[in-house]
């Protein structure tokens, strides 16, 4: 089974994934984490206004198979919260790098290791 | 029958009954349009008219003229429970291997106990008068101690998560008079129950899980690694989660309180033990037992249940008040209650589910010493038997009361739904996950060999069959593939989830 790894984005090992565009870093999780976890049915982010900590659990995914941590790629503030998952957990399956990302962060600086995509690819292959 | 030399009832023609196969089995599926059974308020809603001719001391606000009641004779109703009952599935149906669940059958008679008109005592009643129920939660104090090797017991905790609750809050209420304060860790097998990660975290400690080793067991070089002067307690099963003994037990226990910690025992699978080996024995400090799983009182679900705590004699005197005592012998024995001196409080009413703990004493009672043993010594066979007859591979071993199969290419998921068109429950799935696909399998001692072979008859269709047919499973129960995401999804979790429909 082969999962999207887009290009124009980093990764955390822990399968989120940070997109940077006019300095605000959205994050989500990967199509490979989605797939893993199956259908997901619940999501927890936090407030807009609240700090967020690189390398840090910011919220927690639950499916019907398992509750997973969410780790920050960013120290910041969080600017922006999708709150379309917390009615529609499925986006996360349809769509993990588009209409089901979860949290974006105003970077304060610090940030945990990232991986380029290709990297990221070789440690889901 | 006849009777052998020795005067046993033997069968005419020993193995000569039917061999075994899996079950041909279809469910009963009493639907009407698409929908279930109705329930009752769908079958009738009658509006039943009280009228304004009847006196009630209730202000106003409280009381109604009329109310929808369903409006059914005596055979509509006997009808609907009837169809409700073809179409579940329980151990009074088949045979039930949930590994780790430890699903045996309980003996009718132990309701017949707890419906004895004696049983039925207001718990406010004096000490004096009540004699008789005390001795009986006397006795269970006893009888549990004595098979779990610990020196006091509290029967008070209403759960088996609750017994774990009230082990931990004992071992740091101890920690706490004796310089502890500083023990700020829980180690836990990754292998565990979740219910001891849950435990400890309740319990305001920081859980440090352990790995396994190679062969499924504890780690001794990782545990040496995470004890230190930070360590509160350990936390173990035995046989662990894999069915398999922790050989290492005396040196664990040693290192552990080498360390200062203590060593608590998970007495979910004591069912493996009864009558051979004590947790006491092996250096534990605290258990926990659960009753519904080692003896025979109904798996709670939410209902009441009892998850009694057993301890050394240091810990003793932390233990939940109160509990229950003997004065003098013989004839003049008397028993009563009382607060042990440094008790951690109470945690449940009274003596906690007297009527659950009274099932577990007349079991206890009528197996005896022998009795238990030999249904242990049953479980450990019935798994071992069962194993040597599938064709899933066990990786595993050797183990005693349950064992944990692998689905190897299968989806684990799926083989358990197969399962089920083949008249049997499935094992537990999916977990412990260092068995790949696991299918954790306990089938108890309350099964025999006929019954056991059906079911390995059951498993090994399954393993015979493809991909397809197990994704289209089950295909002969009154309910098919369950939409999991959903139910989560969308709960519907009370009856008042009718009215929107």
């Amino acid at each position: 089974m082969s999962f999207d790894v887009p290009t124009d984005r980093q990764y955390l090992e822990s399968h989120e994934w940070a997109l940077e565009t006019d300095g605000v870093v959205r994050v989500g999780i990967t199509d490979f984490a989605q797939d893993e976890l199956g259908d997901v049915v619940f999501v927890e982010l936090p407030d807009v206004g609240e700090a967020v900590t690189a390398g840090d659990a910011f919220g927690v995914v639950e499916s019907i198979k398992a509750v997973s941590d969410l780790y920050a790629p960013v120290s910041g503030e969080v600017v922006g919260v999708n709150d379309a998952v917390f009615d529609a957990p499925e986006l996360v399956n349809d769509d993990p790098f588009g209409e089901g990302w979860m949290l974006e962060i105003d970077p304060s600086g610090d940030e945990t290791d990232l991986l380029e995509a290709v990297e990221y690819e070789d440690q889901i292959a | 029958m006849s009777r052998d030399g020795d005067g046993r009832e033997t069968q005419e023609g020993g193995a000569e009954r039917t061999p075994h196969g899996y079950t041909d089995y279809e469910q009963a599926r009493w639907t009407q349009n698409g929908t279930y059974e109705p329930l009752l308020s769908e079958k009738d809603s009658t509006r039943v008219e009280i009228g304004d001719d009847v006196d009630s001391p209730l202000p106003e606000g409280l009381t109604r003229e009329e109310l929808t009641l369903p409006q059914l004779s005596e055979p509509e109703l006997a009808r609907h429970y009837t169809r409700l009952s073809q179409m579940v599935y329980g151990i009074d149906t088949g045979p039930y291997p949930l590994g780790s669940c430890t699903m045996k059958y309980n003996p009718k008679f132990t309701e017949d106990v707890a419906a004895l008109p004696d049983a039925a005592v207001h718990p406010d009643r004096k000490a004096e008068t009540v004699q008789g129920t005390l001795e009986v939660l006397y006795r269970l104090q006893e009888y549990l101690g004595r098979i779990g090797g610990m020196d006091a017991v509290s029967l008070q905790p209403p759960a088996g998560a609750a017994g774990e609750f009230v082990g931990i809050r004992v071992a740091a209420a101890y920690h706490a008079d004796n310089g502890g304060e500083e023990r700020t860790d829980v180690i836990i097998p990754e292998s565990a129950h979740g219910t001891n990660f849950a435990t400890a975290a309740l319990g305001g400690y920081d859980v440090v899980s352990l790995p396994s080793d190679e062969g499924g067991r504890v780690d001794l070089g990782a545990l040496e690694a995470a004890l230190s002067e930070r360590t509160a307690a350990l936390m173990l099963t035995n046989p662990n989660t894999l069915g398999l003994f922790e050989r290492d037990i005396t040196r664990i226990a040693e290192l552990v309180h080498d360390a200062g910690g203590l060593l608590y025992y998970d007495g979910a699978n004591l069912n493996a033990l009864l009558g051979r080996a004590r947790p006491g024995d092996m250096g534990f400090d605290v258990m926990h037992y659960n009753v519904h799983k080692t003896f025979a009182t109904p798996h709670g679900g939410g209902g009441p249940g009892a998850g009694p705590v057993g301890v050394v004699s240091e810990l003793a005197p932390y233990l939940p008040a109160p509990r229950v005592r003997r004065r003098g012998d013989g004839n003049d024995a008397s028993y009563e209650l009382f607060d042990p001196e440094s008790t951690i409080g109470t945690v449940h009413g009274y003596q906690g589910n007297w009527l659950v703990l009274l099932k577990a004493f007349a079991y206890i009672a009528r197996l005896g010493d022998e009795g238990l043993t030999d249904a242990s010594a049953k479980a450990v066979l019935n798994a071992n038997y069962l194993a040597s007859r599938l064709e899933y591979e066990v990786p595993y071993g050797p183990f005693h009361h349950e064992f944990v199969a692998s689905a190897g290419a299968q989806d684990a998921a799926d083989v358990a739904k197969r399962m089920l068109d083949y008249g049997v429950h499935p094992p537990t799935t999916k977990w412990p996950e260092i068995v790949p696909e696991a299918l954790m399998t306990e089938p108890t001692e309350v099964e025999n060999k006929a019954s056991l072979d059906d079911l390995a008859a059951a498993f090994n269709a399954v393993a015979n069959e493809e991909r397809e047919t197990l994704e289209r499973a089950p295909e002969r129960t009154s309910a098919r593939r369950i939409d999991q995401a959903s139910a989560a999804r969308e709960p519907r979790l009370s009856w008042h989830a009718l009215e929107d429909r």
